[in-house]
């Protein structure tokens, strides 16, 4: 399994892999909403925990389909799933290997553009754990949707319409917590909600990503 | 390790395409499967490696025996030769790829990315993973596309020497390539009954 996370961490930095797609995905978003909402630092402090959130979401969406779709097309995935790995590990492992190509890599920037959306002071932290501790879900809910639409060509739009609204409650929680750090609130429960739903995801979906691939196997 | 396969019916997209499939495989033996084009060679082949399940019937050989290989080789196009073979390794628990490269010749491309093979290398790096895996059967489908003869004696040396080692290859083929094998033929196995709850399935 470690080899396998490997090999897919190899294969995301090279050449067409998909590394720093969603991240200047993520940056163009942040660069855009000041043109279009105003140089007024009070409105985008305001929606800056919305936007960032957003800006987050949509990126991780954007290398979703290449979770399994890649592998179901050049055969490895039958490889994979007739190897000694447990499919509920290879989804563990694809998810983890998203996660740390997609979801680390934004919570990273995500304090550089905080300062472009003049995020208040307080909120930085309150950004960064959000984020670092919500975007494993994205990925593990992606993973999910990725293995349910496995054997359709083109995809990815109904992989984006599958998975939108599955990523509604970690974008609440998300947006919540730093907007409550900004105001000085308490965002003890925010958070454990985010870490809830996360834990959830990662608990159940595997499971269930399993079950679908080797049903889109057959 | 002896396969046997007993009253098997396969189905591919619902409907049923062969049936009453039955024959054993011994260790150190080759079965080769003949069959016009669609008459279910893959569907069986896929059916005894554990990736669909049988209508009915059984496969005596765990799944966990058996190294699949098909049309498709798995290979990464950004990952080089030695990489996508100790990748195949590691996975299967072996550590050493220096007899896989060798029966296959592989050792001048081995630091080459697997975009940049021809047809024929790209299918000798696919069927050189099949000796990482130390399963014992082989299931084998249509491995001798795209290579040219002296690859294709390489692959029946490596099957052959497979064989001699106690294990046994399942292979779906139109090619002769000389190894002592038996044959089935699939046509008699072409299921004529209609499918009979497919209905109901399409509802629930």
């Amino acid at each position: 399994m470690i080899a396998l996370l490997i090999r897919d961490l190899r294969l995301a930095i090279r050449t067409g892999g998909g590394f720093g797609l969603g991240l200047a995905f993520f940056l163009i978003i942040a660069v855009l909403v000041p043109f279009g909402v105003g140089p007024d630092s009070a409105i985008l402090g305001r929606i800056a925990p919305g936007i960032l959130w957003v800006g987050a979401l949509l990126s991780c969406l954007l290398s979703l389909d290449r979770i399994f779709a890649l592998d179901f097309e050049d055969g490895s995935l039958d490889l994979l799933a007739t190897a000694p790995i447990p499919l509920e590990g290879l989804v563990g492992v694809k998810a983890i290997s998203h996660w740390l190509t997609t979801g680390l890599p934004l919570t990273l920037a995500a304090p550089v553009l905080g300062l472009l959306l003049s995020l208040p002071e307080e909120a930085y932290l309150w950004l960064i754990a959000s984020l670092l501790i919500g975007t494993p879900a994205l990925s593990f809910i992606g993973a999910f949707g990725a293995s349910l639409t496995v054997g359709i060509k083109r995809g990815g739009l109904l992989l984006s319409l599958l998975v939108l609204p599955l990523y509604v409650p970690t974008l609440i929680f998300g947006a919540e917590t730093i907007r409550r750090g900004a105001e000085g609130l308490s965002t003890t429960t925010p958070l454990i909600m985010l870490g809830a739903i996360t834990l959830g995801t990662l608990a159940v979906l595997p499971f269930a990503a399993a079950a679908a691939i080797r049903v889109n196997l057959r | 390790m002896e396969l046997q396969v007993l009253a098997l019916d396969v189905a591919r997209g619902g409907v049923p395409i062969l049936e009453g499939v039955s024959f054993t495989l011994a260790a150190g033996h080759v079965l080769v499967l003949r069959g016009p084009n669609g008459i279910g060679k893959t569907t069986l082949l896929r059916t005894i490696a554990g990736l669909q399940p049988a209508v009915s019937g059984t496969v005596s050989l765990d799944p966990e025996a058996v190294a699949y290989a098909a049309h498709a080789d798995g290979l990464k196009a950004t990952l080089t030769v030695r990489e996508n073979l100790v990748f195949w390794a590691q996975v299967y628990g072996m550590s050493d790829i220096g007899p896989a490269l060798e029966a296959f010749a592989l050792q001048p491309l081995i630091d080459r990315p697997a975009q940049n093979l021809s047809a024929g290398q790209k299918r000798r790096l696919g069927l050189a993973r099949l000796l990482v895996t130390g399963r014992p059967l082989w299931v084998l489908d249509e491995p001798t596309v795209s290579l040219d003869s002296s690859a294709v004696a390489m692959f029946a040396a490596a099957v052959r020497a497979h064989c001699a080692a106690g294990g046994s290859a399942l292979i779906a083929t139109h090619i002769d390539f000389g190894l002592d094998s038996e044959m089935l033929d699939l046509a008699p196995f072409k299921a004529t009954a209609p499918a009979q709850d497919g209905f109901d399935e399409a509802f629930l």
